[in-house]
């Protein structure tokens, strides 16, 4: 009974990536909640830290959240800490030795690595710091090649690279249980992508959306401004079923001009079908159309899981919807035609913030999750601008910046309520929504502030599409 | 287009009242293998048209037998659901045209992609 007791209140230490910091605790937050667990920090938490020690998990859980997270590197069973060697001792020694022997036995092999954060140490003094720990029971053999435990003593110089302290700010011993899936951002680079566009969401982002948006197996996901299909590619590797739209009909149907450098036309199999048979997960393609986001054509249900996208802002894919120019009256001579494009016309960024969450108020399953980008002029923007609903509940919003005065915020939102009809109009009113108001005047403000260089970029850019 | 798609989709030309189910003319069919997944089959049930469903497999001449009343305690008919799962997730419309019941509008489908766009004076 002592063991089982003492072993389920235990600690555990995550080692995170130093990227991205915005978007760990949104992350770490919605896997802990895809397993039902709350989020409780030891004290000193601090979330601009490489280290968090969590309280109330099983290691279970640990394994559950690093199969994963993109944002954490490692997770470790936490034995002691201390803000110097002797307290790490002291806090070591105060560890209940039964929870220790389980991992030290004599027919047991084991490694220590030595990790110090924002500091190199000489390989002499490493095996010092691993010789210093002897006060442990270690009983096993060393095997550094292919042990059965490893165990870590990790060493936090603070984050401050110009100001790199004697002596480490924090020290951490346990064991090893997992690392996260950092392998992810590498592997499902779009640099390596069969098929890519110019707005092709980074790998590693693409992976921390679908864990915000809690995506997991059997979901059904639905990307509405699918582009070619980055997000339906991370969902569909954490076991999701996908579909998506797009109004562009040479992207949906892989055709026009390539992305890549060398190539000046797409090829003949470029597709997102494609991009999922790429990383074995072909068996989770639904299907993807073309379609105009403004003029939903899924029947009124609660169909979707999850609605994860990247709506165009116009900065560097054009914004359009379907409509109807005045001076246009007659239809096009053949309406069935399969290649007609139709007018398309400006879609100003409130319209697409409000319809999206609209949609998404509608089409989500309750407790199902909305994950989009904001654009953000950033010397404006106060919370108050993120567009609310009253059956979505903000769960997080968390910035990405992308130059002085410009950046994104990932906004994830949750299902509370089924809507009502008087609500559906409720919100239009909204002022929130007023920044976005005026598409145009959003983008010059967006760009003011950039150098020449790069306005002329965007305009030679503007010119091909 | 597979009919798991299908049956998620409505017309949405302006005026129509009664834009579901979408009717199936093809003009070229495949049946692909599917790796077969109870619990997803099992999960979407709930959320499916059934006599759309039925009505666009038989349309398309894949209707598998599968009855006009859903079957009761379908998730431990794991035939049943093997089934069904041939029906979502393995027949897919290739080339063709989804027709709207009330307007007649078709929406053209090729290469196995619906496109559903409206044009200028529909919206």
């Amino acid at each position: 009974m002592a063991t089982s007791n003492s072993r389920s209140c235990l600690q555990y230490l995550f080692h995170l990536a130093q990227d991205n910091l915005d978007f760990r605790l949104a992350e770490i937050k919605a896997l802990l909640a895809l397993r039902g667990k709350p989020f409780l920090p030891c004290e000193n938490f601090k979330e601009k830290s490489p280290f968090w020690c969590l309280d109330g998990l099983a290691e279970d859980d640990v394994h559950g959240i690093m199969t994963r997270s993109v944002c954490a590197k490692s997770a470790f069973e936490l034995w002691g800490h201390g803000r110097t060697h002797s307290e790490l001792r002291a806090s070591l020694l105060n560890y209940p030795s039964e929870n220790m022997r389980v991992f030290m036995q004599k027919d047991s092999t084991y490694r220590i690595n030595v990790y110090t954060f924002n500091k190199t140490v000489e390989f002499g003094d490493r095996i010092k710091k691993i010789d210093a720990m002897e006060y442990l029971p270690f009983e096993g053999t060393v095997n550094l090649k292919s042990p059965q435990h490893i165990f870590c003593l990790l060493e936090d110089y603070g984050t401050d690279p110009n100001n790199i302290p004697e002596h480490p700010d924090n020290i951490f011993f346990g064991r090893w249980i997992a690392d996260g899936q950092r392998e992810l951002i590498r592997s499902h680079s779009v640099k390596n992508r069969h098929f890519i566009g110019n707005t092709s969401m980074d790998a590693g982002l693409s992976f921390i959306m679908a864990n915000h948006a809690k995506v997991k197996e059997n979901d059904l996901v639905f990307d509405p401004f699918v582009g070619t299909g980055s997000l339906l590619v991370a969902c569909s590797h954490f076991g999701a079923y996908v579909c998506g739209t797009d109004i562009d009909y040479n992207t949906i149907h892989g055709k026009g001009r390539s992305s890549r450098k060398n190539q000046k036309w797409r090829g003949p199999d470029e597709n997102i079908r494609a991009n999922l048979r790429q990383y074995g997960t072909e068996k989770m393609y639904l299907d993807v159309m073309v379609s105009d986001a403004s003029k939903p054509v899924w029947r009124e249900a609660a169909l979707f899981d999850a609605i994860i996208t990247d709506p165009p802002y116009g900065i560097r894919e054009s914004t359009r919807r379907t409509g109807s120019h005045r001076d246009i009256t007659k239809p096009a001579e053949s309406i069935y035609v399969e290649s007609h494009v139709p007018v398309s016309q400006a879609y100003h960024l409130s319209d697409i913030f409000s319809d999206l969450l609209n949609f998404s108020a509608h089409h989500l399953v309750m407790g199902g999750r909305l994950v989009y980008w904001l654009p953000v002029y950033r010397p404006e923007y106060c919370d108050e601008m993120v567009p609310l609903h009253p059956c979505l509940r903000l769960i997080s919003n968390c910035e990405q910046t992308l130059s002085s005065h410009t950046s994104r915020r990932l906004i994830t939102m949750e299902k509370i309520k089924e809507p009502e009809e008087l609500e559906i109009l409720a919100h239009l009113a909204d002022p929130r929504f007023s920044p976005y108001q005026g598409h145009n005047a959003f983008r010059e403000k967006y760009f003011s502030g950039l150098n020449k260089r790069s306005c002329k970029e965007d305009n030679t850019s503007n010119v091909n599409k | 287009m597979k009919l798991l798609t299908h049956n998620m989709l409505t017309s949405h030309v302006k005026g129509v009242t009664k834009g579901y189910p979408l009717l199936i003319k093809a003009t070229e069919v495949k049946v692909n293998d599917v790796e077969f997944n109870p619990q997803f089959v099992s999960r979407m049930i709930p959320k499916l048209e059934w006599s759309a469903l039925i009505q666009a497999a038989e349309e398309l001449g894949h209707r598998q037998d599968l009855p006009e009343e859903l079957l009761p305690e379908y998730e431990k008919n794991e035939e049943f659901l093997k089934r069904v799962h041939r029906v979502l997730l393995e027949v897919e419309v290739i080339e063709g045209c989804l027709k709207c019941p009330e307007s007649g509008r078709e929406f053209p489908i090729s290469r196995g992609i619906p496109n559903m766009l409206l044009n200028e004076d529909e919206v």
